[in-house]
């Protein structure tokens, strides 16, 4: 399997073009085994998880319904994962054989991608603490005790989270990394096409630098197909559900807070998101 | 980089003597090259731009050649010679348009040697693709055509999609505009496609121009009865008078009731990545007297939303003037 698709340009150098799309049928493969994996798995960490259950924190104070969610959040969210679907239906399907006028859809839902994380980057920065998606050595020392613990060693049932446990945080962190190398690159192809935004000039960069933005743009691409696999299976887990019913209406109930979060990491109120 | 040569690279060549055979080849061999009249196919193998391991050569299959009337309509074979219906009595009488398309196509060696099929399935003429670049059609991330240095002038004003190559075919637009469907076959079967939708552009599949994947065949051309005996108007315009694609081609069919235009087909080739139908000209055609004024108008409808690249300016006026002349055509014919 060849990762990368090189070509001799008219100058007779070799250049990168893109990634092969065999890293696609990968990406699926990969995201395959992962959900398997986890479904093999999957009884052992229940078994841990009800376990934690059992220790609920204490219920003063803390309201019925606890808002985890704001409506801006919500909808930046939906508005997101709306324009991340149609990228990567426009951009994989052609290219597994589905023929369809795919690039208007693909450079408009990547505007509304960029416009919409644009947005999610000021409205989190200012409105809320970084510090809760923020990863820290500390997350993954917990991660790790905590995939230890769920897999019978002996060791201690970590602390509870605050309001995202590690593994959040960690796909947070790589959907940045990828979403961020397709967003920036994308902007770059943007010069290759008929868009009213930019005057086209492929001359832009040389043949290899262009080369390389599209492998770029397709390893990001093909690692947002595993993430995606990935963010969709665990949403739709009978025991993540009350995460994704959450992002629909806002809220946790007060037994699924004092469950599975450290009221002292994350402190809820009502109505208003912290 | 091509380099033209007269020994054309080594290929397995199978000469199958029905289209079944055809098909189970096409099946058998991913890269398979379809060769029907060989003038297109053989400008790429001694550019060796393209080197196929395999050549299925259509030229023994019989029932692919011939004009049989079918219907209300008639049927061509693909492998029909272009001169074949440049002279056949019967298609100059009711689809004068499409004997005028075949006529207008390079010189009489080519057509008796070309066929229908080719002429509508050839690939673009674009000369960077041509020549063997690696641009977005031959599978690479560039169009050499659209950069603020190009040599564009044959290039597309309308349907760009990172690709600006034009379709070269001059019988395409006489069957767009003529309603005719495109009988496509497969190992699983045979369908119809219609003319104007067999064509696709860029922003669909920038390595294909027709929507036939490498394991189907383009067999024949029906021709409903629509248009058969109405008005009908050809013109191309290229560089030279003979041996030549057009820089600008107009195919046009008009149903008429005394001066009045009751329905009209109107369509353009060699202004985009596909031959095409002008339906908001129809539309505005439709109730209209066939005159000077509404000739003009229709010229102007016409191209509106061209983009024109940086050397192909000159395609908006002829273009205009084509659709103009084809209307005005249909006032001349029933003064």
């Amino acid at each position: 399997m060849e990762f990368i698709q090189w070509a001799q340009n008219p100058w007779g150098q070799e250049v990168p073009l893109r990634i092969s799309w065999d890293l696609f049928w990968a990406a699926l493969i990969v995201g395959a085994v992962f959900v398997v994996g986890h479904l093999v798995i999957r009884p052992r960490l229940l078994k841990a998880s009800a376990k934690g259950e059992d220790s609920p924190g204490s219920a003063e104070g803390v309201p019925e319904k606890v808002v985890r969610h704001s409506m801006v959040s919500r909808v930046f969210h939906w508005v997101m994962a709306v324009a991340m679907l149609v990228l990567l239906v426009t951009g994989f399907l052609p290219q597994v054989g589905i023929q369809f006028p795919w690039v208007t859809a693909h450079w408009v839902a990547g505007l509304v991608l960029i416009a919409s994380i644009v947005f999610h980057m000021v409205h989190a920065s200012v409105f809320q603490s970084l510090r809760n998606i923020w990863i820290s050595p500390g997350d993954l020392r917990e991660f790790i005790q905590e995939m230890r613990h769920s897999m019978g060693q002996s060791v201690e049932s970590p602390r509870k989270p605050g309001k995202y446990p590690a593994d959040h945080k960690m796909f947070h962190h790589a959907a940045v990394l990828t979403g961020f190398a397709v967003m920036i690159t994308g902007v770059f192809m943007m010069f290759r096409i008929d868009t009213p935004l930019f005057t086209r000039d492929p001359y832009l960069m040389s043949d290899s630098s262009w080369g390389w933005v599209y492998v770029l743009h397709g390893l990001g691409g093909v690692g947002l197909v595993f993430l995606t696999i990935s963010h969709v299976y665990f949403a739709i887990l009978p025991e993540k559900r009350w995460i994704t019913m959450s992002m629909i209406f806002g809220w946790i109930s007060r037994d699924k807070y004092l469950q599975n979060h450290d009221p002292e990491r994350w402190q809820a109120t009502e109505g208003a998101e912290k | 980089m091509p380099v033209i040569n007269d020994m054309i690279p080594e290929f397995d060549l199978f000469q199958p003597a029905d289209v079944d055979g055809a098909l189970e080849l096409l099946a058998k061999h991913d890269d398979a090259w379809v060769l029907a009249g060989g003038l297109d196919t053989f400008d790429w193998f001694k550019d060796r731009a393209k080197r196929p391991d395999v050549v299925v050569d259509l030229g023994a299959i019989d029932q692919l050649r011939g004009i049989r009337e079918q219907g209300d309509g008639y049927e061509i074979g693909a492998l029909t010679p272009l001169s074949d219906i440049e002279n056949h009595e019967a298609i100059k009488a009711k689809f004068p348009m499409l004997a005028q398309a075949a006529q207008a196509v390079a010189t009489p060696q080519v057509r008796n040697q070309g066929t229908l099929g080719g002429n509508i399935v050839q690939d673009t003429r674009c000369w960077y693709y041509r020549g063997g670049w690696p641009c977005y059609r031959a599978g690479g991330n560039i169009c050499y055509a659209d950069t603020p240095t190009s040599m564009n002038r044959e290039h597309c004003i309308f349907g760009a999609s990172r690709c600006v190559a034009v379709s070269p075919s001059d019988s395409a637009p006489a069957l767009v505009a003529l309603d005719a469907m495109m009988v496509v076959r497969s190992r699983s079967g045979e369908r119809e496609v219609p003319a104007a939708d067999f064509f696709i552009g860029p922003s669909t599949d920038i390595t294909r121009m027709t929507v036939l994947n490498g394991r189907e065949l383009l067999v024949a051309i029906r021709i409903p009865s629509t248009f058969a005996g109405a008005h009908q108007y050809f013109e191309k315009v290229r560089d030279r008078n003979a041996w030549d694609f057009p820089l600008v081609n107009v195919a046009a069919a008009f149903k008429r009731n005394g001066a009045t235009i009751e329905d009209a087909r109107v369509a353009v080739g060699a202004v985009a990545p596909y031959p095409m139908r002008l339906e908001a000209v129809e539309a505005q055609l439709r109730g209209k007297n066939a005159d000077e004024a509404t000739g003009k108008s229709a010229g102007e409808l016409a191209i509106k939303g061209a983009k024109p690249l940086r050397h192909n300016g000159y395609k908006l006026p002829l273009m205009r003037n084509l659709v103009m002349r084809a209307v005005r055509d249909a006032q001349s014919a029933q003064a």
